[in-house]
């Protein structure tokens, strides 16, 4: 393994599990956050929504800090572009991370304003989801960059249709992964409002994956003849015909599984036609920020691959032994 | 206003808000970390009490703290693309492994210390305690490496192509100002929460308020509050003769030090004259000669021995930097006198001192401010120390009028924070340990 290239290859494979670890974990709190109003309808059941997510959240986030760490050290070029083309865009996705963050425990402390902090929270966790999504969909779908690797479009050059159709996927997948977690986490009324909703979402992610993967594979010409891009689908509608069935058998823990199993097949297709890009230029080829041309050297690549092969394992490990602390339905006295 | 210094400005807003939450998560962490372990060894509900009344104000401090700690690592490419272009094979590697060594960690343990006391036994809960306590540190610690690689860099080189890479990554994150730089900023977040700790406690106690559990409090925050400054003159002074030696330049504008001589006086206040390139104020002669040494006579480098072009501004690196001596000092005779009350017994019935001590709560947190502008700004014109200029580290995409709309953003959002994170404060200081 002395070739950097295979060290390159590595990181984009480590990078992207990162990034879909983050979307998989954050996505249930961002998801809860989005539909709090929608399944939670007293403070009691609001209360237990947002208590589920309470004690693991910021460990989610986590996730997020270490994928954007991980680009900086693997692909600062990739990094550096696209926080600083997008810009406008990152600065919403930051102010709506810092609101669903801080507005959890004010609307704990403060009683008399919990109603505004309720939808900071929702607002925040709703933008955040679909704003990643949006962003994702710009680096895969392409931006005009110029020969010294910088962005050359503009706010509304974020705002075109495959990547709005990106962002409405990922947050849709979002949604799912809440409703799922909801349905595993509470019981009785609640329980039943959180079935109904996965039940619809279950509908609407249908729709969503079937129109992302029908535009990618008439956006990319090549797609269709990869066969990852087909494990893709197999893993999205699989994943979605398992909540089909769990919801027959009204099994509340397996919805959340299935979910993130359709989840993980909409990541798989963008690792099935985004590779070597990380940000294709749209108006040339030859420009795209690639895994070969925006990489760190060979010993910093390295020493990253130390640290994540010995570092995740022993996070991954004490991430599910706090998870099992929190097991099993929550309840209103566990305290925000 | 150039888009540049708009950028500058914004960093040096975010971080100066975000870095005061950090600095209260680490010491009470630590003073958890004590009441907790009091309480495994001599099983008193007054350290129980103790520690969940800190763990409710844990996650007020944590969660600003880590809302506003993702601008910092967004911004490093928002902002600072051209910064981030030119270091990811030695800074990216430091903001990862802060993110899997440690972050994560302290993230993953304090829902376990806020959510988990009626789920976990008294010793596992005591383990996340320790977790929280060392993940907070060693989060720390990655991230004054980072900024100590950039006072100090060392353990690069730069390859055919211009390019700084990593010849070694041991010799980067031990660069010659990191151990130092931890010390004397992790010190400085322990006296931040021993004064935080003993102002409330003293104004239970002053209020007759929460009985035996008030008092303990009170006790441990005096304890630290006399040990913490002392450490922390120590730290200071190492890390002072540290800047002499590697960072000359800015130990001459700390001090407003012109002309390199023997025998240089120290000031405790003062103005520095930039036109003509003077200090007056009151000064002990010859004691920073003495200091650096302990030799009244030593020579010490003056700014004029260095082009013009690369010196700091000296006079607002002056002032921060000896505001944050004057508090330090403040601190120790405060912190000694609060030991001799205990010691003598008389602390409970120190009225005047009670009174006082809510008040001394802001004062390190300006101490710390203030020092991180003297040594920021006492590193200018350098974003990385004879390395790389500010002036060519800041996104070139980036325009003046989206910064102005960012700033003003995280202005308001910011202002926001602050008055609900006062408020909720004084709400949970008045709930009080004993809900």
């Amino acid at each position: 393994m002395e070739n950097i290239q295979n060290y390159q290859i590595l990181w984009f494979v480590l990078v992207l599990i990162l990034f879909a670890g983050y979307a998989l974990l954050d996505g249930f709190d961002l998801g809860i956050g989005a539909l709090l109003p929608f399944i939670g309808k007293t403070k009691e059941e609001k209360d237990i929504l947002i208590n589920s997510i309470g004690p693991v959240w910021d460990g989610n986030e986590v996730w997020l800090i270490t994928g954007g760490g991980a680009l900086f050290a693997a692909f600062p070029h990739a990094y550096a572009t696209a926080f600083s083309g997008f810009y406008l865009a990152m600065m919403l996705v930051l102010f709506a991370l810092i609101f669903r963050a801080v507005s959890m425990e004010f609307r704990a402390n403060d009683e008399e304003r919990a109603f505004i902090w309720e939808k900071a929270f929702t607002v925040g966790s709703g933008l955040a989801a679909l704003l990643f999504g949006v962003a994702l969909g710009n680096v895969v779908y392409g931006v005009p960059l110029d020969n010294k690797m910088e962005f050359t479009g503009s706010f509304f050059t974020l705002l075109r249709p495959v990547p709005l159709l990106f962002g409405i996927t990922g947050f849709a997948a979002v949604l799912l992964q809440g409703a799922a977690y909801a349905v595993m986490k509470t019981e009785g009324e609640l329980q039943k409002r959180s079935f109904r909703a996965v039940s619809i979402l279950l509908r609407v992610n249908l729709i969503t994956a079937i129109a992302y993967f029908m535009t990618m594979a008439f956006t990319f010409p090549g797609l269709t003849s990869n066969w990852v891009f087909y494990v893709a689908i197999l893993f999205t509608l699989l994943g979605l015909a398992g909540i089909f069935f769990s919801l027959k058998k009204e099994n509340d823990s397996a919805p959340f599984w299935e979910s993130s199993f359709s989840f993980i097949g909409l990541w798989l297709a963008v690792a099935a036609f985004h590779f070597p890009n990380l940000i294709k230029a749209s108006n040339d080829q030859n420009l795209s920020i690639t895994v070969f041309n925006s990489s760190t050297g060979l010993p910093t690549l390295k020493l990253m691959s130390v640290i994540a092969i010995i570092g995740m394992p022993v996070v991954i490990g004490y991430t599910i032994f706090v998870y099992r602390i929190f097991k099993g339905k929550t309840k209103v006295s566990d305290h925000y | 206003m150039s888009a540049l210094l708009l950028a500058r400005i914004q960093f040096a807003f975010t971080i100066g808000f975000h870095f005061l939450f950090p600095a209260m998560t680490l010491g009470t962490a630590l003073i958890i970390l004590i009441s907790e372990t009091l309480y495994l060894i001599k099983k008193d509900e007054v350290y129980k009490k103790i520690t969940n009344f800190l763990a409710r104000l844990l996650g007020l401090i944590f969660v600003i703290g880590a809302a506003t700690g993702i601008t910092m690592e967004f911004s490093f490419g928002t902002n600072w693309s051209g910064y981030s272009r030119a270091v990811g094979d030695i800074f990216g590697p430091i903001l990862a492994a802060e993110g899997v060594i440690a972050f994560f960690l302290e993230s993953v343990f304090i829902g376990v210390l806020i959510f988990g006391r009626n789920k976990v036994s008294a010793k596992v809960y005591w383990v996340a305690a320790l977790l929280v306590f060392i993940g907070g540190h060693l989060s720390a610690f990655w991230i004054v490496v980072a900024n100590s690689w950039m006072q100090t860099p060392a353990g690069y080189a730069i390859n055919e192509a211009g390019k700084i890479v990593l010849t070694s990554f041991t010799d980067t994150v031990f660069n010659p100002s990191t151990i130092i730089r931890f010390c004397h900023t992790v010190v400085a977040s322990w006296m931040t929460c021993a004064i935080m700790v003993a102002g409330i406690a003293g104004y239970y106690v002053r209020q007759g308020l929460h009985g035996q559990t008030a008092k303990t409090m009170l006790k441990i925050g005096i304890i630290l509050f006399a040990l913490t400054p002392l450490l922390q003159l120590a730290t200071g002074h190492i890390h002072a003769i540290e800047v002499i030696n590697m960072q000359p330049e800015k130990a001459a504008a700390l001090e407003g030090h012109f002309d390199t001589a023997k025998g240089v006086p120290l000031y405790l206040v003062g103005f520095v004259d930039e036109q003509k390139e003077k200090t007056y104020g009151i000064y002990a002669p010859k004691a920073l000669s003495f200091l650096y040494n302990f030799d009244w006579n030593s020579e010490i480098k003056g700014l004029k021995d260095f082009p013009k072009e690369n010196w700091p501004p000296v006079n607002l690196t002056f002032q921060a930097y000896h505001i944050m001596v004057g508090i330090g000092m403040l601190a120790i005779a405060l912190g000694l006198l609060g030991a001799y009350l205990l010691w003598t017994k008389k602390i409970y019935e120190a009225k005047s001192y009670l009174l006082i001590l809510p008040f001394l709560i802001p004062l390190p947190h300006i101490a710390h401010e203030t020092g991180w502008i003297a040594a920021e700004v006492g590193r200018q014109p350098w974003i990385i120390y004879k390395l790389m200029k500010t002036a060519n580290a800041a996104s070139v995409v980036v325009t003046a009028g989206e910064i102005v709309f960012s700033l003003l953003m995280f202005f308001l959002i910011y202002l926001l924070l602050a008055i609900m994170f006062i408020m909720l404060f004084m709400k949970i200081v008045k709930n009080g340990p004993a809900v």
